[in-house]
Parts: structure tokens; C-alpha cells; sequence
């Protein structure tokens, strides 16, 4: 019998909402909310030995901590999710498996190919979820038909609702690259306008948050990708390809001196920036408009990262960060500068 | 939202509220103008920035800012 720990949300876990998605892991034995269905589809051969639940606004950030609350019970194989379209809750889900796989554990994640986390499983695999939790029945069904499937050894495939980056392999194919080309451009004309041997990456289209609804009453805050740092650069913030974000006060400041703020974007002329940081961001101005009551009060840190070239999945990721931090900080709009 | 001089960037990558500004390097700022000049356009940049943030989008939106308003103080 393989012994499997399943990691889900505080949501899931039945702890709370938002309320406690500040929530750091916790290990529970036996499983736990989807997880009860999850034993009885996996049973007898398999036994989800333990639960570890983890609040959506700091999992992403607390993957090893996670990992070893799972190892503490010696798991041949760490699922998780269903995470749905849940941002938060996919990110985490994805990095969990990321880890465990990169320990040396079996794992599998489950969550619908539109959550922007899907990237960062890197080479873990993932399955398809439906949307939304409507969907928990069919998503745990197949979650469960996977974790039989690896805990059999076998590989996952686009027919076991495998989804994400795949890892590329040299096969010899059936026909000819001219044969399988005209078959394709025959399949098209047939209809099927999606079908492809390469499927291209896709941009996800982000729903519109709803209107603030009276600005005046909102704390809101200044965000940037232009690479602006105190001018010593105290967390090294990258000037291409960032990997990470910085925040930093703006306590008590009513603008940005030039010379002690600088810019270390690699991607423009900093000239400007150095020479007026308030053209990078606009605190001067934000705090006159604060004063005047045009919104109810500037948050109190800045967020930074340096937008030049820098990946997809990071800048995902950052996106998800901020937002998190932010609506958990009682920010209730977000101005971003970019260069 | 979004203040930026690449709109054509942003509304293909799908920002919902976007504010043009005049140049890459310096997204709330104009270096040809006069500092107090300057200052008077960022300003007004970010009430335009408020009034997209109050404004309900179904897509990618551009808030462009008022032509005559610009041109009278450039």
C-alpha cells in the first residue's frame, strides 16, 4: 500500500476564508475534506496517510516548510489540489509537487489549465481540473485515476487529462514530416481549426477586477516594474530578468529625492528616472492628491521589480504576490507605472 | 491600472485599465517641461488614473488623456 499526504488550501481544509489565508502549514493525519473523497477512490491499494493544509496568502512562499511537514510522515507520493482557477491556491499546488518530485517523492497536482500556477510545476505533472469547485466530483476522479496510474509506475499522458509543460522527447515518427503536414492541413479543412503536434504558449486573458466604487474612501498603492530601489540597491533587485520583488517604505516621504533613489532597469535610459525618481514614481504628486482627500490614504510601501525580460511565469507569479499582499493589506486599488 | 507608454503592448497582454503616457523612460513624468509644468501633468495623470479605477471595463481599455489639456500646456 503506498502512502500518499495530500496538500489543500485553508479553504478546503475547512478553517476559513480569507480571514485565514494568512494561515502558516499545518499537518493533520487522515484526510481532509476533498481528501476524504479522494481516500475512497485510491483505496484499498492506496491510504492518504496525512493532510497538509496551508493559507493561500503565504503558501506559495512556505514550499519547504510544507515539504517537510509531509515528509515527516513518509509519503511515497504528495498530491494536491484540486486548485481549480484559484491563482493563490494553483501557484502553491504547483510548487508543492515542484518540491516533492525535486525530493525525490512521487507527485501529482490537479487544477484547470487556465490557473496561472500550471508553469510552475515545472517538470511535476499535472491534471486537468474543471473551473470552479462545482467541478470537485469528475476533477478528484480523475486526480485519483492519476495518482493509480504513477503509483503503477506508468507516465501520464494528454489522455489521462495531463496538462502543462511536457518534457520533449526524440521518437521516430510514423510519417513523413510532408506526410504528417498535408494530414494536418486536411485535418484543418475538416474543421478542426485547434489541432496542432506543437501547441504554442498562451497569454491569459485576466477577467477585469470590478470598479472601485468611491475612490475617495480607498487606500491605494503605487506600483512599478521600473526598477526603482534605494539608491545602494539594498536587495539587489536584478536590472533584466528579475526572479524576484522588492517593497519599500515611503513612511513620512512627500516625494522621491533624486540621489537617494535610483533605477537599475537595464532596458532604457535611467538619465531621467535618476534625475526626477518621481517620474518613475509618482509619490510627489500621489501625496498632494492624499492631502486633498482625492483618496483616502497612500499605502505605506512601495512594491518594485524590473520589467526587462523578464519570464512570463515570474511576472505571473509577482502579479499574484502582489495582489495577494495587497488585498490582504487592505489595499483596495493598485497603480502600476511601466516603462 | 496601468500607466504606460507601450499601449499597443498592453492592451495585447490584456491590462483592463490603461493611461498613455509620453515616453518610455519616465512613465509620469515629461522631461521637456518645466519642473512646476511637469509636475501639473503627473498630476493630472494620476486624477485620470482615479477616474479609470471608478470606471467598470469588460476589456482591455484605454483612458486617453484630453487632447486640449495636453496641447494647452506642452
Amino acid at each position: 500500500m503506498a502512502r500518499i499526504v495530500h496538500y489543500i488550501n485553508q479553504f478546503f481544509a475547512g478553517v476559513g476564508g480569507e480571514d485565514s489565508a494568512g494561515a502558516g502549514p499545518t499537518l493533520v493525519m487522515g484526510p481532509v475534506g476533498p481528501g476524504r473523497r479522494l481516500a475512497e477512490l485510491v483505496a484499498p491499494e492506496h491510504e492518504i496517510v496525512a493532510t497538509v493544509w496551508c493559507g493561500d496568502d503565504v503558501a506559495a512562499g512556505l514550499v519547504g516548510e510544507i515539504i517537510a511537514l509531509a515528509s515527516s510522515v513518509q509519503p511515497d507520493l504528495v498530491a494536491a489540489g484540486p486548485a481549480f482557477t484559484s491563482g493563490r491556491y494553483g501557484l502553491a499546488c504547483a510548487r508543492v509537487v515542484a518540491a516533492a518530485q525535486a525530493a525525490g517523492l512521487g507527485a501529482l497536482a490537479s487544477m484547470h489549465e487556465d490557473n496561472p500556477g500550471l508553469d510552475e510545476a515545472g517538470a511535476a505533472p499535472v491534471v486537468a481540473s474543471g473551473e470552479v469547485a462545482r467541478r470537485m466530483a469528475v476533477s478528484l476522479d480523475r486526480l485519483a485515476a492519476g495518482i493509480r496510474r504513477l503509483l503503477a509506475g506508468e507516465a501520464l499522458t494528454a489522455e489521462d487529462g495531463r496538462i502543462g509543460k511536457l518534457a520533449r522527447l526524440t521518437v521516430m515518427a510514423d510519417a513523413s514530416a510532408a506526410q504528417r503536414a498535408v494530414d494536418l492541413a486536411l485535418v484543418r479543412l475538416g474543421g478542426d481549426r485547434e489541432a496542432t503536434e506543437i501547441p504554442l504558449p498562451r497569454f491569459d486573458r485576466v477577467t477585469p477586477a470590478p470598479p472601485v466604487e468611491d475612490v475617495s474612501s480607498a487606500l491605494v498603492a503605487l506600483v512599478t516594474e521600473g526598477g526603482l530601489v534605494p539608491d545602494d540597491n539594498p536587495g539587489a533587485l536584478e536590472s533584466a530578468r528579475a526572479t524576484k520583488w522588492l517593497r519599500y517604505s515611503v513612511e513620512g516621504l512627500d516625494g522621491l529625492a533624486a540621489g537617494e533613489w535610483r533605477s537599475v532597469h537595464g532596458g532604457f535610459s535611467t538619465v531621467w528616472a535618476n534625475e526626477d525618481p518621481n517620474r518613475i514614481l509618482p509619490l510627489d504628486v500621489a501625496r498632494l492628491l492624499e492631502a486633498e482627500g482625492a483618496f483616502a490614504g497612500l499605502f505605506g510601501e512601495y512594491f518594485v521589480t524590473t520589467g526587462n525580460g523578464t519570464s512570463v511565469a515570474n511576472a505571473r507569479r509577482f502579479g499574484i504576490e502582489w495582489a495577494a499582499d495587497l488585498r490582504h493589506s487592505g489595499a483596495r486599488a493598485a497603480i502600476l507605472t511601466s516603462t | 491600472m496601468l500607466l504606460c507608454n507601450l499601449i499597443s503592448i498592453a492592451e495585447r497582454v490584456g491590462a483592463p485599465r490603461i493611461v498613455p503616457t509620453r515616453g518610455i523612460p519616465y512613465p509620469t513624468g515629461d522631461p521637456s517641461l518645466s519642473p512646476a509644468a511637469e509636475r501639473a501633468w503627473r498630476r493630472r495623470l494620476l486624477l485620470r488614473a482615479l477616474e479609470a479605477l471608478q470606471t467598470a471595463v469588460h476589456e482591455p481599455t484605454v483612458f486617453p488623456m484630453d487632447k486640449q489639456v495636453e496641447e494647452a500646456h506642452v
